[in-house]
């Protein structure tokens, strides 16, 4: 039988506000545990929440980006569980009135088409502390740092129809936070993770399969993975005759395996109620008219107008709009090259290759945009060639300074002196009459020949064009 | 000096009758000497009122005085005072002392006044006659055998037997006004929103409202000026300015319309409670008021809603006590479950058990629309029927418990009928409205009190009422014997 | 609505109470004729009624993003059962 992958997702993502979002403590990545833990996020009694103004624009700039419905009013509720993490019991979050309602997301898939996935909703909440599991003489030690960092929690509609899908999703709702500057999108550290429900159906059949719900996934490639293993276990276990039992399950990277969390029989009773010791939050026309003026070019925008102002390709467009910061560094090298074809080459070759060599970001590249630039200026104006400008872009990259710096220091200016080229051209051909009378014989392929002997002769510096001009001027004569 | 006002000792402090010092210790010593026979105080902070009595009159030495500098009072076990056990009434908070204060606690202290300790309450201020509490019952100056109400039941005894002259109360569902009543003194649950709840250990987030236990109205408006105001650490506290509570308390009355709600007259209501309703009614007719016969026809319902709305709030507010950290953790847990339960199960008595309980199951799956939403739809017709009430009335009078002081474990194993003892109570609660209890007379040698529900932030309207009523009788200044 | 010692046991569950197994009649009894109580709002029909979750029609206020609590970890760990390293501790969790 042929199956249908059936994938929903949500992503938390967290925002990227200085303080929590319900008290003032850092939410700074990485301190000692505990230090930034205030009485309200260690639930101490009596201590009470108060909203964070800027949290809360962040998810008006979101909800705006992906065209989506933001509430006039949304209320905050308490979903109540216990955990050792979950210092009051009951975590802070969205149910019935989400601040951010329907919207949609483009993805483009691998055949060069497009989808639109559809957005349920996305919620404001807090996130919970940190649980060590180190051994601290068989008992947990709890972290809280981390409790009451603002989170959104996106939800998708369950349109993805396969685990590639599935990331170019994930992706692009990566680059968007970013884009947005509403998150660092940091997934090492956690700031951006998901949850998948996913299911398996005949294909052709309307109703959906059962799903289950894969926990706390954060990569890319896990995302890709963990469903991928997981279409496979549900459609080896309908196929034998077996059932696929609603549940939660949680990815082991390590094992490449999902494996059972809880049942929809010990589902948590949640206990969802309007959270008291907060009022109903009012999105005024003023804030709405501000997250709109807020709202950075979006990437499709942006892709676009690559392509029609630039002359770019599809690709090209695409991945220097991946995002933001690529965006920006290009469009900082081209406003002082005024050359968008040989910047893009450039942006994508040379530059990428160092940084994933070195597993960099374009942020804290040693080459700014300024400097590229500079150097791109000098292939312009024929002061050194491409051939050249790698071994000043490695320069640059290694620290060595400006390109012009580097240039002059490294002796590396081309030779445009015609006299100086002529002149060794003569001694070559002098060297090689034989060669010299073939080539003027019609045997063209020698041409190359000479172009390479004066070129080895002065390093490199010569420029191949006038090489080959001065050529066929003494083929001529 | 005990017998004196607040405004009375506020003036003596300043004319340099007597030193705050003097009279912190002498109100200490009313309770080393007294309060055994009544348990209204769980801590007694001797060395703090003593340093913030000579702190005190250090200020007034150095003429920065303001009208509380030096007075004396004590804190409900509810707010949180930094560096002084905060246990609510809780073998759960039996070792808790809150790195923090209250925001009434702060502005009472930065306002001079003198903590002389912490009074005693029902468990998580769960109850109507403070037997809830770990600590024991406390019991009425009045009749020792009888109870103070609850659950501010030690801050209504201690000012009741002139332990304090004032004491803070908090009022989730008539826990100021309800003792207030049974005790013979003055109480004030602010409109919700006028006092703020940070550092108040949240009963039931919606409903909960601080306020004074005084003497007399005048000492609760001097009290209710300095706890009233906005604060940004409190989401629901309300942004409005704070008026002088004392200027107005001598208006004229002549005009006044007070609502009497048929509903609060009925069935249930003690004949000699209705009796003194009425007598002080009959005060006001004198003074020129103008009685509105009024219905609030779902009065019925608001003990019904209030004990879903109240436990779901708790059950869920209460969920922090777990054990981890801070309060009491169960000997050698076997697991994790093990140490929530148990530590809950050991450290909760039965009342907030079956409140925890009742509240969990309300929210539960599938209970949630047939309980808690339906109690939050009939909470708005409650308050509607107050708004309606109110415009044609000034104030709403009526008796603030249905009967006198009831015996010490009279009621204690039948949570029903305890309910029931803040029928006339819990319905402002739930639509937030301020409202105040003060001495109408007596039934049989204990107390009865009137209760005044006034609109909202209508504070200083309810005082001025109360006060005019104060001017012309004297229920207020009867002590109970014993403690004169 | 009559609640049965099931009943009882699931909510205690739910909320993390340890009840005694001979106190849980009582519970149930309790807990029951809280619900009949309770249940007299069935008198009154409210299918249009909005529901009320605060006694005032206030919006939330929102706070500036500013960081303003310092570390105060010792402070706040002095009232704890059990810490180390500046962890609170507490029997091992299982995922």
């Amino acid at each position: 039988m042929e199956w249908e992958t059936v994938i929903g997702l949500e992503i938390h993502t967290q925002l990227a506000s200085k303080s929590k979002i319900f008290s003032a403590a850092s939410t700074a990545y990485g301190a000692e545990p505990n230090t930034q833990a205030c009485t309200v996020d260690l639930g101490l009694p009596g201590v009470l929440p108060v909203l964070n103004k800027e949290a809360v624009s962040m998810a008006i700039k979101f909800g705006l980006a992906i065209d989506a419905e933001i509430a006039p009013r949304s209320v905050f509720a308490r979903k109540n569980y216990f955990y050792p993490d979950l210092p009051k019991g009951y975590q802070i979050s969205q149910f019935e009135l989400p601040i951010v309602g329907k919207g949609s997301l483009t993805i483009e898939l691998d055949d060069g088409g497009t989808k639109v996935i559809g957005v349920t909703r996305a919620h404001l909440e807090e996130d919970a502390g940190k649980s060590l599991h180190e051994d601290f003489h068989g008992m947990t030690g709890i972290d809280l740092n981390r409790a009451g960092t603002p989170l959104l929690e996106i939800v998708s509609e369950p349109d993805m129809r396969s685990p590639q899908e599935a990331v170019a999703y994930m992706k692009k709702m990566h680059s968007l936070v970013r884009y947005l500057q509403i998150s660092d999108g940091n997934m090492q550290e956690g700031s951006f993770r998901c949850d998948a429900n996913v299911s398996v159906r005949p294909k052709g059949q309307q109703e959906f399969g059962t799903r289950t719900e894969l926990k706390n996934i954060n990569s890319f490639r896990y995302v890709e993975r963990a469903i991928e293993f997981e279409v496979e276990r549900q459609i080896e276990l309908i196929e034998n005759g077996g059932e696929v039992v609603q549940e939660t399950r949680l990815y082991d990277p390590d094992k490449g395996e999902t494996r059972s969390m809880r049942s929809k029989e010990e589902a948590m009773d949640y206990r969802y109620f309007p959270d008291p010791d907060l009022l109903p939050v009012e999105i005024t026309t003023e804030m709405l008219e501000r997250g709109r003026q807020s709202l950075p070019e979006l990437p499709d925008a942006k892709k676009q107008r690559f392509i029609s102002d630039f002359k770019l390709s599809e690709d090209d467009a695409a991945l220097l709009t991946a995002s933001r910061e690529m965006a920006d560094y290009f469009e900082s090298v081209i406003e002082i090259t005024e050359d968008p074809k040989l910047s893009a080459n450039w942006i994508m070759g040379e530059l990428t290759g160092f940084l994933n060599k070195e597993n960099r970001e374009i942020n804290d590249s040693p080459v700014s945009a300024g400097m590229l630039a500079g150097m791109i200026l000098r292939i312009k104006d024929n002061t050194i060639s491409g051939k050249i400008a790698k071994e000043v872009f490695e320069a640059m990259w290694a620290g060595e300074g400006e390109a012009d710096a580097i240039i002059d220091s490294r002796g590396l200016k081309q030779i445009t002196d015609s006299g100086a080229i002529e002149s060794v051209l003569d001694e070559i051909i002098a060297a090689n009459p034989k060669q010299f009378e073939q080539l003027k014989g019609g045997k063209d392929k020698l041409m190359g020949f000479f172009v390479g002997q004066v070129m080895k002769q002065t390093q490199g510096k010569a420029n191949p064009a006038q090489v080959n001009e001065l050529m066929k001027k003494k083929l001529e004569a | 000096m005990h017998n004196k006002t607040i405004a009375e000792l506020s003036r003596g402090l300043r004319e340099g009758d007597f030193s705050s010092e003097e009279l912190t210790r002498h109100f200490l010593e009313r309770i080393n000497r007294l309060d055994n026979s009544l348990n209204s105080f769980i801590t007694v902070s001797e060395e703090l009122a003593l340093a913030q009595a000579k702190q005190a009159d250090a200020q007034i030495a150095a003429g920065e005085v303001g009208a509380l500098t030096g007075i004396p009072l004590a804190q409900k076990d509810i707010f949180c005072t930094d560096g002084v056990k905060t246990s609510c009434g809780s073998k759960m908070l039996d070792n808790f002392i809150a790195p923090y204060n209250a925001t009434s606690v702060e502005q009472l202290n930065a306002a001079g006044t003198v903590m002389l300790g912490k009074t005693n309450m029902d468990e998580f201020a769960m109850g109507s006659s403070n037997e809830t509490s770990f600590y024991g019952a406390v019991k009425n100056p009045w009749n020792t055998d009888t109870v103070p109400g609850g659950s501010s039941g030690g801050s209504a005894a201690a000012v009741a037997a002139r332990l304090t002259p004032c004491a803070t109360g908090t009022d989730t569902g008539g826990s100021i006004r309800q003792p207030a009543a049974l005790c013979g003194v003055t109480g004030l649950k602010p409109t919700y929103g006028r006092v703020s709840r940070y550092g108040m250990i949240a009963f039931a987030s919606s409903l909960d409202q601080g306020g004074p236990l005084t003497r007399t109205a005048e000492d609760a408006a001097m009290i209710l000026g300095v706890m009233a105001g906005f604060d940004e650490r409190d989401s629901t506290s309300i942004d409005t300015p704070v008026p002088d509570y004392t200027a107005g308390l001598n208006d004229d009355l002549n005009g006044l319309k007070i609502g009497l709600p048929k509903e609060y007259f009925g069935e249930g209501l003690d004949s000699g409670i209705g009796d003194a309703v009425h007598a002080a009614i009959d005060e006001y007719k004198k003074m020129g008021a103008e009685i509105v016969d009024i219905s609030l026809p779902n009065t019925h319902l608001a003990v019904p809603a209030y004990y879903v709305v109240a436990p779901a709030e708790c059950s869920s507010n209460l969920s922090r006590f777990d054990g981890v950290r801070f309060g009491y953790r169960c000997e050698d847990p076997k697991d994790l479950e093990d140490m929530y339960k148990r530590s809950r199960g050991e450290a909760f008595g039965a009342e907030v058990k079956r409140r925890i309980l009742i509240g969990a199951y309300a929210l539960s799956s599938g209970y949630y629309d047939a309980y808690y939403l339906k109690a939050q739809k009939v909470r708005r017709l409650i308050s509607a029927d107050f708004k309606q009430a109110f415009e044609s009335v000034d104030v709403i009078m009526g008796p603030t418990s249905p009967t006198p002081a009831f015996g010490l474990g009279e009621k204690a194993d039948d949570p029903i009928t305890m309910y029931l003892s803040d029928i006339y109570t819990i319905a402002v609660n739930l639509a937030g409205l301020p409202g105040m209890s003060i001495p109408a007379g007596f039934v049989n040698n204990m107390p009865a009190g009137l209760q005044i529900i006034g609109n909202y932030f209508e504070e200083a309207k309810l005082l001025n009422v109360a006060h005019k009523f104060q001017q012309i009788t004297d229920h207020h200044q009867r002590t109970p014997a014993g403690f004169e | 609505m009559s609640l049965d010692k099931h009943d009882v046991e699931k909510i205690a569950h739910l909320a993390r109470l340890a009840i005694n197994e001979e106190d849980v009649p009582t519970y149930a009894q309790n807990l029951s004729s809280i619900l009949d109580l309770v249940e007299q709002m069935n008198s009154v029909n409210t299918d249009d009624v909005e529901p009320m979750a605060h006694p005032t029609d206030a919006v939330q206020r929102l706070r500036e993003d500013e960081v303003r609590e310092t570390n105060q970890r010792e402070r706040f760990q002095k009232i704890a059962p059990q810490v180390e390293n500046g962890l609170y501790l507490v029997p091992r969790v299982i995922e």
